[in-house]
């Protein structure tokens, strides 16, 4: 009989670690990690080729529970580790795994450099809008005027569109999705794993524990509450007077382009060499 | 195939999984969870599922399951 559901992602799991994982109840990582193992299984792809490589922060957490080949890396770090083992087994599917601290801060210089050469990788940032593991300090996806443990009065500052980053920084895809949305984000992210080049798929997940208490969010649900309101396809986002966009925010598929990633390229420069042409 | 008529689903949950954060119970169209004594979820009107998957998919836990009854079971 054909498994479905959380069967499914119960044959992915490594059932020697402690179960129920470490995540806070109703943390949206969860979600994507049920997510990510359906769009793996999806696309049939063998457990020994998909390589997860995690930063660190709550995001991080979750490749210790799936059973793909694993690394937990340094804080922002996971887009370099990822592109060296890319370019050394190019046959590998390579996943990172990091949060907006992780990718947007400390690892900012790698993702949009990671973008721009293109290389073939899929970029899974789940955007919580705080670094959660650390006790809740403001991230540059912290929205301006929300408050946190280092911006008890409200963020002065703007916060970074990750979508417009990664499309400013030339990625091949570039999506976004949300944990409540969770069929379209399934959809994303299988687009997001196939495709070449470098994939950046934006996950608009709740943590309630950090950004939401101290954001008049009484419960995780209500979070979802107003994931469920407030995100609009790109198409009827733009549609939109500006005046009523309010706290709305746009999901879909923002570029998609078929540009060969850099690996690819390497491989052809390679081939070149060794057909004894170098010009 | 997933049959959408009422009454053919079996909803598990694994109480050693849940962690009681209520998504399931707050979106499930048919009220067919509620907490239990002990804050996790629990099945109540099982014959009211259509089987539409929410619950399953949206537990960051996978601490609840929906399955087709097996034929031989009868829609209690
Ligand atoms: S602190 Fe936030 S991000 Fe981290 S596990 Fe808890 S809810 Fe999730
Ligand atoms: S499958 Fe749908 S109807 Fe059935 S219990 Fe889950 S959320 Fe409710
Ligand atoms: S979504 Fe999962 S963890 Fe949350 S209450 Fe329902 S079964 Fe429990």
């Amino acid at each position: 009989m054909e498994i479905t559901g959380n069967e499914i992602i119960h044959q992915y799991l490594r059932h020697n670690k402690k179960f129920p994982h470490v995540l806070c109840p109703g943390c949206g990582h969860g979600i994507v990690l049920g997510t990510l193992i359906r769009s793996v299984h999806h696309l049939g792809l063998p457990k020994d080729d998909v390589v997860i490589v995690a930063g660190i922060g709550c995001s991080g957490r979750l490749a210790v529970y799936v059973d793909f080949n694993t690394v937990h890396t340094t804080h922002g770090r996971a887009l370099t580790f990822a592109t060296g083992i890319k370019m050394a087994n190019p046959k590998l599917n390579v996943i990172c795994l990091m949060g907006d601290g992780d990718a947007l801060s400390i690892g900012g210089n790698h993702m949009i450099h990671a973008a721009r050469r293109n290389i073939g990788i899929t970029a899974l940032i789940l955007n919580n809008n705080i670094y959660g593991m650390t006790g809740g300090q403001s991230s540059p996806a912290t929205p301006e005027g929300a408050v946190s443990m280092t911006a008890p009065f409200g963020q002065l500052e703007k916060s970074f569109d990750t979508v417009q980053l990664a499309c400013g920084a030339g990625a091949n895809f570039v999506a976004r999705g949300t944990v409540f949305h969770v069929n379209n984000l399934e959809k994303l992210m299988i687009k997001a794993i196939e495709r070449p080049g470098f994939n950046m798929l934006e996950i608009i997940t709740p943590c309630h524990t950090q950004f939401g208490r101290k954001n008049k969010y009484k419960t995780s649900v209500e979070m979802y509450r107003w994931l469920k309101a407030n995100a609009l396809d790109r198409e009827r986002y733009e549609e939109l007077e500006e005046s009523k966009r309010g706290d709305k925010f746009p999901v879909g598929v923002f570029v998609e382009r078929d540009e060969p990633g850099l690996e690819e390229r390497y491989a052809e420069l390679k081939a070149r060499f060794s057909a004894g042409r170098n010009g | 195939m997933v049959k959408k008529n009422k009454g053919n689903s079996r909803v598990t949950v694994y109480p050693d999984w849940c962690k009681g954060c209520g998504i399931c119970i707050e979106f499930c169209p048919k009220k067919v969870l509620e907490f239990d004594a002990h804050g996790k979820c629990s099945v109540v009107r099982e014959d009211d599922c259509i089987h539409c998957g929410f619950c399953e998919l949206h537990c960051p836990d996978f601490a609840i399951v929906v399955t087709e009854k097996k034929s031989g079971e009868t829609a209690s």
